[in-house]
């Protein structure tokens, strides 16, 4: 049965999940793609989809890879709940329904020539993944690119092959990487991300693209504003309660924008004029 | 102008209900709601304002919009199609002006297309005030009661004996020129009746209670607003019970649930509530813990943030959050409250 065509945003359609990579003990990353082939939708970095699993409902989730890569969508999802538990559980060749994209985008062509700085805690890397390997693919665009990343402990790191080899091989490319406290075995950084970040003392000529839990969000900013770096060269990708992902369902707003469609991206100069309700 | 003598008025429901589903203030169990008209139906032209709003007609409060089927791993999806067209009798002139502030929401871009489709199968007929309530401050928000409103494809005013008709859009037209050997032209006499009956609401209206109520003197940027004091009085005493949201004629908010048939099932949209702790749950925690966060939520949303995107508050002056919260939290005393009557209980 195939889905009937509609031009309704609420009408999800029919995708297949091609491949399904566990990163950790409740996150895995899922490759989508049309049945017969191909992305369901042209899309940008940052951007979101809506995944369907009836009977269970949708959820929304940021897209990580990047659109460069042409023949699937990958979703890395941490199982939360009723609709990622269900996800959790399918076998690859499974159609699901799929809506989007949704939300604004990182602004990639502004960000060329810049350094980038990329911010990232537990499954917050999600998101900040499309862009770096946007950027990595268009390697000549874009200046020095540092990647921090902070998860609650080794066992908990998303995207391992990109931290450890696909990232660190690329020229003009560092990745940092930090866990929460102490483990056994462990020889790397240890502390959590807004402290490492002050350690490294990065320069404040650099643009920031950060995403992480809300607290470790807010910590992130003040140890940025601390380091000098300027509220507009700030960029974060936020993430609230969603249902219809147009900005209708009344679900997602900070003050007068709504996440879904005004979002996920800010710059921080412009959330700074939103109230503190995220 | 036309007109049709009131004891005409079910042939009228007869002809219209013929190619139409006729929605109609009609009274059952002593209240009176939209609902569809059929034969012996107990029409209630007189009730100033239903117990719900007519928000049900076009944003429907429960409303199928996909099927789906799954059959192993294969998972089929279709979507479900809508209801024939309709004309809403009796629509008073704040509801008519909720509708053009949902559409602000449903018809922005991305087009909700069942809203838009929904919308273009009905035909709305407004029917002015002639005895507005103490409860109403629609007056607040420019929305003139006794006038044809904006929106309203015919606007009528019940003159006792008679109802007169006006025609406003082609599509109010074309359905008045069907209904040609039921309507009648006006008189001289009419007209001059019709203006005498609109100055007269005027005269009443500033009689009301609540007719000095006025949004535009809360002060303050939205930050500004938002960090009032005012909110942590305001909401302890709401208690969370949705009723506001749901006889609201202008609140939007809405959750999109699956129904569970057994490997098929459907996909619905229904209303919901900003004031439900779990409207803003999820899996890393809620962004509104306690009710001053949803009741300051709900309020700054019709008064602040609304305003800043489309340019309009949302709300109307109905009156029946007013008329229906079980503690008198209502948006009089919210917008008396910000705009500097700190006295206001």
């Amino acid at each position: 049965m195939s889905c009937s065509c509609h031009a309704d945003p609420l009408v999800p359609v029919v995708a297949v999940v091609d491949n399904i990579r566990r990163d950790t003990a409740d996150i895995k990353t899922f490759q989508v793609k049309k049945p017969e082939g191909g992305l369901p939708f042209i899309f940008k970095p940052g951007q979101c989809a809506m995944l369907s699993v009836p009977p269970l409902g949708e959820a929304i989730f940021s897209i990580t890879s990047s659109p460069t890569q042409q023949e699937f969508l990958e979703f890395s999802i941490k199982n939360v709940g009723k609709v990622t538990d269900c996800l959790h559980q399918i076998e690859v060749g499974t159609e699901i329904g799929i809506r989007g994209p949704y939300g604004n985008n990182f602004p990639v062509e502004a960000l060329r020539g810049k350094d980038l700085l990329f911010i990232g805690g537990g499954i917050g890397l999600a998101p900040l993944r499309s862009v770096i390997n946007y950027a990595l693919d268009n390697r000549s665009d874009y200046g020095k690119i540092d990647i921090v990343y902070g998860a609650r402990s080794p066992e908990d790191f998303v995207h391992r092959n990109d931290l450890y080899q696909n990232w660190v091989e690329q020229a003009d490319t560092d990745v940092h990487i930090t866990v929460d406290r102490e483990f056994e075995g462990w020889n790397g950084h240890v502390g959590f991300v807004p402290q490492y970040i002050e350690e490294l003392n990065f320069s404040s000529d650099k643009t920031v693209l950060v995403c992480g839990p809300p607290i470790m969000i807010k910590f992130v900013l003040e140890v940025l504003e601390k380091l000098g770096f300027d509220q507009k060269q700030i960029y974060t990708t936020l993430e609230l309660k969603m249902k219809c992902g147009i900005g209708k369902c009344g679900r997602c707003n900070i003050g007068d924008k709504y996440v879904c469609k005004d979002g996920p991206v800010f710059r921080c100069d412009e959330l700074g004029k939103l109230p503190d309700e995220y | 102008m036309k007109k049709i003598a009131k004891d005409q008025l079910a042939l009228l429901w007869e002809k219209i209900d013929q190619n139409y589903q006729l929605f109609l203030p009609i009274a059952k169990e002593k209240a009176v709601n939209f609902s569809t008209w059929k034969e012996g139906a107990e029409v209630d032209l007189d009730a100033l304002r239903t117990v719900n709003s007519p928000k049900n007609i076009i944003f429907p409060q429960t409303e199928t919009y996909l099927t789906f089927k799954k059959e192993g791993k294969k998972l089929g999806l279709e979507v479900v199609s809508r209801d024939e067209e309709y004309v809403v009798f009796g629509v008073r002139p704040c509801d008519v002006a909720s509708f053009k502030l949902l559409d602000n929401v449903f018809l922005g871009e991305p087009v909700d297309k069942f809203y838009e489709e929904n919308r273009q199968k009905g035909l709305i007929i407004s029917q002015a005030c002639l005895n507005p309530e103490e409860t109403c401050f629609c007056n607040a928000f420019a929305i003139n009661p006794e006038s044809a409103p904006v929106g309203a494809d015919v606007a009528t005013w019940d003159l006792g004996d008679l109802l007169l008709w006006e025609a406003q859009s082609e599509k109010g037209k074309a359905f008045t020129e069907a209904l040609s050997d039921l309507l009648e032209d006006v008189s001289e006499d009419d007209r001059k009746k019709l203006d005498e009956v609109k100055a007269g609401i005027k005269d009443k209206l500033e009689d009301l209670p609540l007719v000095h109520v006025a949004p535009e003197k809360i002060e303050g940027g939205l930050k500004e607003i938002f960090a009032s004091e005012v909110w942590d009085e305001l909401y302890q005493r709401c208690l969370g019970c949705g009723m506001c949201t749901y006889v609201c004629p202008t609140c939007h908010c809405y959750d999109l649930k699956d129904y569970n048939g057994n490997g098929c099932g459907e996909r619905f949209r229904c209303w919901d509530s900003c004031m439900f702790s779990d409207f803003t749950m999820m899996a890393h925690g809620n962004p509104r813990t306690t009710q001053k966060e949803r009741v300051r939520q709900r309020f700054m949303h019709k008064l602040v943030y609304y305003p800043n995107n489309y340019e309009s508050y949302a709300c109307v002056g109905c009156g029946r959050c007013t008329e229906r919260c079980p503690v008198r939290l209502d948006i009089v005393k919210v917008i008396k409250k910000l705009g500097g009557e700190r006295n206001e209980l």
